[in-house]
């Protein structure tokens, strides 16, 4: 079966839904208000016998059999909605206001258990008068107009004469017909009322989305800088919408990344790869000797080392950089790990001369990642060892660690020639040797790398000349919130 | 740094069954005669289930396994291997290289990882390391390569009689060499179980540590005992 178009809608859909979601606790509601009302109107009803019924009782205790049917013509005469009726053993009515009732009622004894059809004394005339025109047995017509629908009582006195005392239902049946047309009128314009909100309120969401599938199609037109509309209404669409903007950005630089590594090793690779080749080629050219072979190959393993450390360094940067790393955090003494770059460095500071020393380690424990940390720092004391080696005076490296409102800082500080102003900012792009290092051994990644360690863990690396020396400060946030989460 | 001249100095050692499971058919057989120039009994399986009937069936001292893998991937080989009982040392081949990708890798039950590109020399260094036949230093107490003498217990090395007072990490650095004394033990071997740091240190870091460490063990001392293995690593031999 196939649903109109309007039904295809969301907000069709979801309007038909509260619509029968609200219908059905709309006649759960009507039902239980009318059967309550009925519940009371019986209870009215069997009070006002059971009062009547006393009053007999007490003129039947004073004055026996006589007296009890002289009261009843009394009363049969008052007007009201009062039955009663007294009847002889075989159920001959012999007084009362009642001229016919339905078979067996007198039978019973004590509450009829459900309303009963009666005719009141009179009545008959006019009711036969009516129904003659139409030709119909007036007896075997069940729902003739003048029939009345009554709750009794009914007692044997104990010459097994019949007593019934019984009230009209008239009154508690209209009531209960005004309040259940009272409940279905409420309930349908409810019905209308939710239909209309929620057909309105559909309709509303229904353009924001369909805002946001449009503004998706452009973006996968191509346009990546385009984002989804937010209204500044906070509501959920609007999250929805910041969500996927936060997603397009982070996929706009996912991009970036992936052509920014592309240009690199195109770029950067090419050349050690022009050199290796070369080399090969150099020792396959004239007539060399043994050791010339050796010298080429040992050469080219050396040059190829290199080549997979940068391939490495790239690999890692882009996949920190990406923040997609499956690199998992987990609380890290800070102090500890200072201590062991410190301490595996330290010979070799020393057989270039240079002094590397741990300064005041604060006690600190992070959410990280032992490994990314642990080499991010020993890239950057590497990088303060080759700089300030050489440099004269007492070359030194002092690696420190505190507590500050900015976070935890993480510094490392030598006193070499440093860096110049102008050159800070390119020191942690990937591949930037500043001239001066073109003779240092290395990837030229070091710094960026750490960089990107940093940024991973949600903190920066900041570049600072000193004077002398350069500082670098990796500064990791107070609290790594974000890694509890992970 | 030079390959060429490890095969010559490894090949006067046992001879060791090893099973590598690799797919890419160059490699594999690269490696199937790098192993039987130094010495070793190489066999080769082109993907994960031939693989792993071999090294289910065969007895192989060690396996080299790659982590991708036609028709069965290298975890699911080993991890399969190890529920069967198989207890064969198992080296990771992987191109895979961050610090998660090995905690995988040794979870599944590996017992080492080494990412590609790698040099052959570091490769037949921690396979050697691995053949479960020179493991059962774990259990000594004192370590002995000719005079020198470590003690695991009382945290003394002596040599000639004499004691040798070393640092913390001289002490570790000297037992991890002793206990694979005539082994190659290369420079991330010492940074990972010595400084328990998986990454490329980029300088020579270690090999200045080692230095220190050969002038405590040797100055003044007999023959030297801490060679260096050139284009490999170091070895802790006697004579």
């Amino acid at each position: 079966m196939r649903l109109p178009a309007v039904m295809k809608t969301t907000a069709a859909r979801l309007s038909a839904l509260f619509l029968v979601l609200f219908a059905l606790c709309a006649a759960v509601l009507v039902a239980y208000m009318s059967s309550l009302s009925v519940r009371m109107l019986t209870q009215q009803t069997q009070d006002t016998i059971m009062a009547e019924m006393q009053g007999l009782d007490s003129a039947y205790r004073r004055g026996g059999l006589p007296m009890l049917v002289r009261v009843v013509e009394v009363r049969s005469r008052q007007p009201g909605a009062n039955l009663y009726l007294i009847a002889d053993p075989n159920g001959r009515i012999l007084s009362g206001n009642v001229e016919s009732l339905e078979p067996g009622v007198l039978e019973i004894q004590g509450w009829t258990e459900r309303p009963f059809a009666y005719r009141r004394y009179g009545e008959s005339e006019a009711a036969r008068r009516a129904l003659r025109g139409e030709g119909e047995d007036a007896a075997a017509a069940p729902q003739e107009p003048n029939r009345h629908r009554a709750l009794a009582l009914v007692l044997r006195l104990p010459n097994q004469m019949i007593l019934l005392v019984g009230r009209d239902l008239g009154e508690p049946e209209q009531f209960r017909d005004i309040v259940n047309r009272a409940l279905v009128l409420a309930f349908g314009m409810m019905g209308v009322g939710a239909f209309l909100i929620w057909f309105l309120v559909g309709r509303r969401a229904l353009k924001r989305i369909d805002a946001v599938s449009q503004a998706s199609s452009r973006i996968m037109g191509g346009d990546l800088t385009g984002r989804l509309p937010v209204t500044g209404s906070g509501d959920e669409f609007d999250r929805l919408s910041e969500n996927l903007n936060v997603m397009l950005s982070r996929i706009a630089r996912l991009n970036d990344g992936l052509k920014q590594v592309s240009d690199n090793i195109a770029h950067d690779l090419k050349t050690p790869l022009t050199r290796l080749r070369n080399r090969a080629e150099a020792a396959l050219a004239g007539k060399p000797k043994t050791a010339e072979y050796r010298a080429a190959l040992e050469a080219t393993i050396a040059e190829s080392d290199q080549l997979i450390r940068t391939f490495n360094a790239i690999l890692m940067i882009s996949r920190l950089e990406a923040g997609y790393s499956a690199e998992q955090t987990a609380p890290v003494d800070l102090a500890a790990i200072v201590a062991d770059v410190v301490e595996l460095y330290e010979p070799a500071a020393e057989a270039v001369g240079v002094g590397l020393r741990a300064g005041a380690v604060a006690a600190a424990t992070i959410n990280a990642n032992r490994e990314l940390v642990g080499q991010a720092l020993s890239n950057v004391v590497d990088n303060a060892i080759k700089y300030s080696a050489g440099s004269g005076g007492a070359p030194s490296v002092s690696v420190s660690l505190a507590r500050k409102p900015e976070g935890l800082v993480l510094e490392v500080a030598d006193n070499g020639p440093g860096i110049a102003p102008e050159d800070i900012e390119r020191a942690t792009e990937r591949f930037v040797r500043l001239e001066r290092s073109r003779s240092q051994p290395g990837s030229g990644l070091g710094l960026s790398l750490a960089r990107a360690v940093m940024e991973f863990h949600g903190g920066r690396l900041e570049l600072s000349p000193q004077n002398p020396g350069l500082s670098v400060r990796m500064i990791f946030p107070g609290d790594s919130r974000r890694h509890d989460e992970a | 740094m030079a390959a060429a001249p490890a095969a010559a100095i490894f090949a006067y050692r046992w001879a060791m069954k090893i099973l590598v499971i690799e797919d890419d058919r160059e490699a594999a057989d690269y490696l199937r005669k790098a192993l039987a120039e130094a010495g070793h009994n190489a066999h080769v399986a082109f993907d994960g289930e031939a693989g792993f009937s071999l090294a289910a069936d065969g007895d192989y001292d060690v396996l080299v396994v790659d982590r991708m893998l036609p028709r069965r991937d290298g975890l699911s080989v080993i991890a399969e291997l190890r529920a069967r009982g198989v207890t064969t040392p198992v080296l990771i081949l992987s191109a895979l290289g961050e610090v998660d990708d090995r905690v995988t890798g040794l979870r599944a039950g590996g017992d080492d990882y080494l990412t590609k590109p790698y040099a052959f020399s570091e490769l037949l260094a921690r396979i050697e390391v691995l053949d479960r036949r020179t493991g059962a230093r774990e259990v000594e107490t004192v370590y002995r390569v000719g005079d020198l003498e470590l003690d695991r217990l009382s945290h003394t090395v002596r040599r000639a009689g004499r004691e040798i007072p070393l640092q913390p990490r001289e002490f570790r650095l000297l037992e991890y060499l002793m206990r694979h004394a005539g082994q190659v033990v290369t420079r991330t071997m010492l940074l990972e179980n010595v400084w328990d740091y998986h990454f490329d240190p980029q300088t020579n870091v270690i090999d200045v540590h080692v230095s220190r460490l050969r002038s405590k063990i040797e100055k003044g001392f007999g023959p030297p005992v801490l060679h260096t293995v050139r284009g490999a690593g170091y070895m802790l031999k006697a004579g």
